[in-house]
């Protein structure tokens, strides 16, 4: 069938709303995610973790485990492949714990020391829960505190900022702020576990995963198993949530080294407690700020210092103190990140690394000097915006923020708000409001697109995109449509395959950017070459983009997304119950592709933010160096009860310096979130809470030392 | 001869009987993710605390991963794969679909499940913890957002879609009352 390339002229699709295009398949249960599609023959690999945090495996008692029903092999340091792990991949070296059973040494508790693989999965776990490991045990440390000797400032680039001499400056402000704030270990907990199913398939290396970059898991694979970049192939159509811990994991690994072993199609899925151990987390981070301003509250002194842990076998940074460095400017403007190394898993990137508890440590601290001040919040943060980055000097390519203060105000009705604290009171509840902003760096990587003008008149787009979740396969249908002037129905995107060539991760608030950037170059390249009126082939015409050139030409510039964040809450200092009431957040941050998934999308980061304010915190047992309680009874996610209306929006912000104006939303709506609810609850109660999570017990303690006016 | 660690058993599932041999051991989700194909129904925690394997179990909402398949027999079990009506979705799928109330699409399906149970649940006059007036002849509440949060607290949404999805049960309640 062939038929005439004349498009249709339909424009603006991109800024209308529209549902998702694999939404259907997701309220049916049709959409197959990585564990659930069927293969011939296939074997079930259960994991075994260490129960030590530190040590070496003695010995693994594999053979009363191997005369089980239906286990198949006992994978473990004596006799698994060789692996490498000692490469270079997209994001720098990997976790170590992906080269797993390459040696006998336990580096942290719920290290993997032996995989089983059996006929079902029952008899898979049933098998592993009986394995016998034999483990000689060394001490452990894995005290995180501010005083650790150990910590020290990592040789990476931007651990230190120093402008002005911050003690004159401080010793010459009128009010200075001086306090300690810390988060503790948080989990990203995506609801689908993590699962990979790998087979040789005609001499490739076939793996179906759940992951947040198909082509960067197929190369790190390859790299790992020393096979040439083509021969691996990784698919990823749906994805059960991510957040930063979808990328190589120990259970791709796995699957492919059994499926190597076995010669048969082996699925390993991690148990919600071995993500625990296995995915990686955000660090815990204790931070100091100190802040020293004139008496209308312009900073003379701006100094953040972060501390955050990592393991002992890899170097990993929460860049917590890297927030206020395009915020606010200084006389002195000083940051400083440390990291010290305990007998833990490697923490990774979870939802706005560094912004996130940064922002909860400086957005606070900002709101403790604006009442020394007396001076309004906002019209503190108005007064501290810089002209150009405080510590870079560079221009910004936009900057919205006071946009963003001037309809959140107005929307939340901040002019009416009393600033004095503890003067509201609804029966047994203090109520009180807080705000804080929130940016987030707008990133862009390279991407490869293909777009196709079928003869049936549609559009199919390849791209190796990652839909997470974020409605990234909805946005791409949007800016196709555009970029080729016909409707949305006629677009089809196919994406999470690694044969579609590299595309950046989802990731860092950059995937729609930098895949909406290859689409718009392939579907532009295609106009071209279609020739209006004329005919299409069977096989259709296809042109294709790299936007890896393109970006080198991108000017240096201070490029960031915005926010202001609102909070209301109701305390009671009796139960030390804390109840957010309502949450508004108004962004910059660029254009916005469809305005029904952005809004889901940034009220989803304002969650996380009440859900990090109030109930996640991973607590790690000192005896033992591991989990305490490592699921989602002991660790608290927040649930439909403790969450209220929540109001996301934005205004108008396009990046001037992106074809389609796209800045990214993925992470902004969690920055400055925490802050707004912490500082929320001080104008409730009068009392400050530096540590998260605003624990009931922590409010009730705080009630005895409040005279003192400062939490615990 | 060793005792037997597997059954014959046949499941009523969406209205059609399957007849299948499990191991003891197998869970209600296992069975219908592994054995009988219906991947639909998800699975999140493995031990009832996510509340992704949410299915209906003669009307009423029950965890499938902490129900063992053999202890199923006899029960009528709806699955999401059972939710729509041929090609037209039920209400509830379309208010979600609709209004966004869902991102990453993995819980959605337990959602789902469990929102029918509520709305039921709700029609029947039962009362929640967010319930202010219990007394029998209060009546039925009204199905306001508390209520919906309250009934819907067993269903973890980690991308945080909440906020659409009370608004699509609200919704979907609403469409239901009015055409019964």
């Amino acid at each position: 069938m062939t038929t005439t390339t004349g498009p249709t002229k339909v424009t603006g699709a991109v800024g209308a709303a529209h549902t998702r295009v694999e939404g259907r398949d997701k309220v049916t249960g049709a959409a197959r995610y990585a564990g659930e599609i069927p293969f011939a023959d296939l074997a079930h690999g259960w994991l075994v973790l260490s129960t030590i945090a530190r040590g070496r495996v003695t010995s693994v008692e594999a053979e009363p485990v191997l005369a089980m029903p239906g286990v198949l092999t006992v994978l473990h340091h004596g006799n698994a492949p060789r692996v490498d792990v000692d490469y270079q991949g997209l994001l720098g070296s990997p976790d170590p714990v992906v080269g797993v059973f390459q040696h006998d040494r336990v580096p942290f508790a719920g290290w993997p020391v032996a995989l089983v693989v059996a006929e079902t999965s029952e008899q898979a776990r049933e098998a592993a829960e009986s394995l016998v490991v034999h483990y000689d045990q060394e001490p452990h440390d894995i005290a995180f505190s501010a005083a650790h000797p150990g910590s020290y400032t990592p040789e990476a680039d931007g651990m230190r900022t120093q402008k002005g001499d911050l003690e004159a400056q401080l010793a010459a402000s009128t009010h200075v702020v001086d306090a300690e704030y810390t988060t503790p270990e948080e989990h990203h907990s995506p609801m689908e576990p993590h699962a990979a199913t790998a087979r040789w398939d005609g001499g490739r290396l076939d793996v179906v995963d759940s992951n947040q970059g198909s082509s960067w898991v197929a190369d790190e694979l390859s790299k790992v198993f020393s096979l040439d970049p083509g021969s691996v192939r990784v698919r990823s159509e749906h994805v059960g949530g991510a957040f930063g811990s979808k990328g190589l994991r120990v259970h791709q690994v796995l699957a492919a080294m059994a499926a190597t072993v076995l010669d048969r199609p082996v699925r390993v899925v991690l148990t919600r407690r071995q993500m625990f151990s296995l995915v990686g987390y955000r660090s815990p981070t204790t931070q100091r700020v100190r802040l020293g301003a004139e008496p209308d509250g312009r900073l003379r002194a701006l100094d953040h210092q972060g501390l955050s842990l990592s393991s002992t076998i890899h170097e990993f940074i929460e860049p917590s103190a890297g927030f206020g460095r395009p915020m606010y400017d200084a006389d002195a403007h000083h940051t400083h990140t440390r990291v010290v190394r305990l007998d833990v898993p490697t923490p990774t990137w979870m939802r706005a690394p560094g912004e996130a508890p940064g922002s909860f440590a400086l957005e606070c601290a900002l709101d403790e000097l604006a009442e020394k001040c007396g001076v309004d919040p906002i019209a503190l943060r108005l007064r501290n915006e810089p002209e150009v980055g405080p510590v870079s000097g560079l221009p910004f390519s936009s900057r919205n923020l006071s946009g963003c203060f001037e309809e959140g105000a107005r929307r939340f009705g901040w002019a009416e708000r009393d600033p004095r604290p503890r003067v509201r009171r609804e029966g047994r509840w203090l109520i009180g409001t807080g705000m804080a902003a929130a940016t987030f760096p707008v990133l862009v990587g390279p991407a490869t697109a293909g777009v196709t003008a079928e003869a049936d008149g549609t559009f199919t787009v390849r791209i190796a995109a990652a839909d997470v979740g974020t409605g990234a396969r909805t946005a791409l249908t949007l800016i196709a449509a555009d970029a080729l002037e016909v409707a949305p129905e006629r677009i089809r995107v196919r994406v999470a395959d690694s044969d579609f060539g590299f595309a950046m991760i989802a990731g860092g608030s950059m995937g729609t950017r930098s895949w909406g950037w290859a689409v718009t170059a392939a579907a532009r390249e295609l106009r071209d070459k279609l020739v209006p009126g004329g005919d299409i082939p069977a096989e259709g015409i296809t042109a294709k983009a790299d936007t890896g050139a393109l970006l080198g030409t991108l000017a240096q510039k201070e490029r960031h997304s915005y926010g202001a964040q609102f909070a209301e809450v109701a305390v009671d200092v009796a139960s030390g119950e804390v109840r957010v009431r309502r949450m508004l957040g108004i962004f910059a941050a660029g254009r916005i592709i469809n305005p029904l998934t952005a809004r889901s999308q940034l009220t989803g980061g304002m969650i996380w933010g009440l859900s990090m304010a109030l109930h996640e915190e991973a607590v790690r047992d000192q005896a033992t160096g591991a989990p305490v309680g490592p699921d989602l009874a002991g660790y608290h996610v927040a649930a439909h009860a403790d969450v209220p209306h929540i109001e996301a929006d934005w205004v108008d912000d396009p990046d001037p310096d992106d074809p389609v104006g796209i800045k990214g939303i993925g992470e902004i709506g969690i920055v400055g979130a925490a802050a707004a609810i912490a500082n929320a609850v001080w104008h409730a109660t009068g009392v400050r809470h530096r540590n998260l999570p605003i624990r009931p017990d922590r409010v009730i303690e705080d009630r005895a030392t409040e005279a003192g006016g400062s939490g615990a | 001869m060793a005792p037997s660690t597997s059954s014959a058993l046949t499941l009523n599932i969406n209205g059609e009987k399957h007849t299948l041999t499990v191991d003891h051991r197998t869970t209600l989700l296992d069975a219908l993710r592994e054995r009988l194909d219906l991947t639909g129904t998800k699975k999140g925690c493995d031990q009832g605390q996510c509340g992704a394997c949410t299915v209906l179990m003669d009307g009423r909402r029950a965890v499938s991963c902490l129900q063992l398949a053999v202890a199923a027999e006899g029960r009528e079990i709806t699955t999401i794969e059972g939710v729509a009506d041929g090609d037209r979705l039920h209400p509830v799928q379309q208010a979600f679909l609709d209004l966004d109330g869902l991102q990453c699409g993995y819980c959605t399906p337990g959602q789902i499940c469990s929102a029918l149970g509520v709305i039921q649940e709700h029609a029947a006059g039962w009362p929640s913890a967010a319930t202010t007036d219990v007394r029998p002849e209060a009546g039925v509440p009204e199905l306001t957002a508390e209520e919906i949060r309250e009934r819907m607290s067993g269903n973890l949404c980690r991308c945080g879609a909440y906020v659409s999805i009370v608004q699509a049960v609200a919704e979907a309640a609403r469409a239901e009352e009015e055409s019964a």
